[in-house]
């Protein structure tokens, strides 16, 4: 039941929520901040071996997330197994890239800058900008920029897988750990003093389950 | 072959032998680009991509003097098998490095070590398999743009940076360019490379305040791309193939150095230390 009581303290049923958002808002900022057509974060699936497009900004936005490719092709696959960030221009000169690009996420980019997301020793998957304006030449500062919004996209993928692997640890105990994380999530919210008399109300039925 | 007696471990010097410790390079009085490498094409230098494989006939890379594969068995505990390569590069990346080697070192042999391109899972054991493969094989100089952040890899591939370094292979890695912990690089038995933005890809840097410890070229570079074709490109993998194609022409020329006497001579030749700016 440890797992269990550590799901419930980190308040699993409410916080996947949370963690997309922000996910989501780490997409629109990047996007935002360098003015380009899209942004998109990747999640690498162990299971089954694949990225998965978890959020998405700009171009694709609402389309693609949930679609899946194997993990060690495209762009996004070559950043994730070399661990080492990459950025590719003049993208559209390639008929056979354009072709792939078009076919999976409906545009093909004339650039993009991608970058691993490496928590603790975890690669948890990639964040891509895609088409930043090529007015001037790339730089280390922009790659440098880039990889600070990977450093907090990594932490709140993390945090969403987390949140992800507890709800599963709920599920599995059954419908009676649901209800006790149920009660957990609800206290959680509660205003004082109605979590106060809850409290109480707990102890006593403690105390009555003790009784033989 | 007999090994000769400078290639023999030393393991103690008895008193008034120093004279029998054959250094076997004729050092200049001041080490210059011209003497490490004026003139040099990378002739009988083998050079290892470690990497996604390499598209064969690719007009940027030319021929190559081999390619192997390393997968693991279909079962869970299955080992990691050495296959000859025939599938070529299934992403580009290696390819794109070794378009760097040789257009720097256009005379240098290539080899390819197709570690990546089979999924991310399982992919640390094939990495050390692969690397372990190379400096068996007694390379010169691999190419590594690529990394590990799993822990439990870093203590083998440790050993395996060590025996490389004193069995006379340069292992050249890529350093992030995020403060995170990743293999090999961080070793200092490596040359570890980050990029700089200068045009010049003989323009070099030394780094006083390491773990990276080299820049080379690595922005806005054209590299082989899949197809045949050519692509803009910028990243710490692609300033690695730099300094490895540097590596192999000074090996090409001195190739007597040992990679100790090779890291001297990167010192002494980079831009902002003796060599030409």
């Amino acid at each position: 039941m440890s797992d269990l009581r550590a799901a419930v303290a980190a308040g699993a049923l409410g916080s996947e929520e949370s963690y997309r958002e922000l996910l989501q808002s780490i997409v629109e900022v990047a996007r935002s901040i360098f003015d380009a057509r899209a942004s998109s974060v990747f999640l690498f699936d162990e299971e089954s071996d694949e990225l998965v497009f978890e959020a998405v900004a700009g171009e694709g936005a609402g389309e693609l997330v949930g679609q899946r490719f194997p993990s060690s092709t495209g762009i996004a696959g070559w950043v994730l197994v070399t661990r080492q960030p990459l950025v590719v221009e003049e993208l559209d000169k390639d008929p056979r890239f354009a072709r792939e690009a078009a076919e999976s996420t409906g545009f093909v980019p004339k650039g993009l800058m991608a970058v691993p997301l490496l928590h603790e020793d975890n690669a948890l998957g990639v964040l891509e900008v895609l088409d930043r304006p090529q007015k001037a030449a790339f730089s280390l500062a922009e790659m440098e920029l880039l990889g600070k919004f990977a450093n907090e996209a990594a932490i709140a993928l993390d945090l969403l897988q987390k949140a992800r692997a507890a709800r599963t640890v709920l599920e599995d105990e059954g419908a009676e750990a649901d209800a006790l994380a149920r009660f957990a999530a609800r206290l959680d919210e509660a205003e004082p003093e109605k979590r106060e008399a809850a409290l109480q109300l707990l102890d006593a039925l403690g105390k009555l389950l003790r009784e033989r | 072959m007999a090994q000769e007696p400078a290639d023999l471990p030393a393991w103690s010097l008895p008193a008034g032998a120093g004279e029998r410790i054959s250094i076997g390079v004729e050092w200049p009085e001041r080490v210059t680009r011209d003497w490490a490498f004026g003139g040099a094409t990378g002739k009988g230098v083998r050079v290892c991509i470690l990497d996604s494989g390499i598209e064969p006939g690719h007009p940027r890379v030319g021929g190559i003097q081999g390619a192997v594969a390393f997968a693991r068995g279909e079962g869970e505990d299955e080992e990691v098998e050495v296959v000859e390569d025939t599938e070529g590069d299934l992403c580009g990346h290696g390819t794109a490095c070794a378009g760097i080697v040789r257009q720097l070192a256009p005379e240098c042999s290539l080899f390819s070590a197709r570690v990546l391109g089979a999924g991310f899972k399982g992919s640390g054991p094939i990495l050390l398999a692969g690397l372990r493969w190379a400096v068996d094989q007694g390379f010169d100089v691999i190419n590594m743009s690529l990394s590990t952040t799993k822990r439990q890899f870093a203590e083998l591939l440790h050993e395996l940076a060590d025996t490389a370094y004193f069995n006379r292979t340069v292992l050249v890695a890529s350093a992030h360019n995020m403060p995170v912990e990743s293999y090999p690089w961080r070793f200092s038995s490596v040359i570890s490379v980050g990029s700089h933005e200068e045009p010049d890809p003989m323009t070099f840097f030394y780094n006083p305040s390491p773990p990276v410890e080299f820049f080379a070229r690595g922005v806005g570079v054209e590299i082989a791309w899949l197809g045949g074709g050519t692509i803009l490109s910028t990243g710490n993998s692609f300033a690695t193939p730099h300094m490895s194609a540097i590596c192999a022409l000074v090996l090409s020329k001195h190739p007597e150095l040992t990679p100790f006497q090779l890291k001297n001579v990167l010192y002494l030749t980079a831009n902002n230390v003796g060599g030409e700016t």
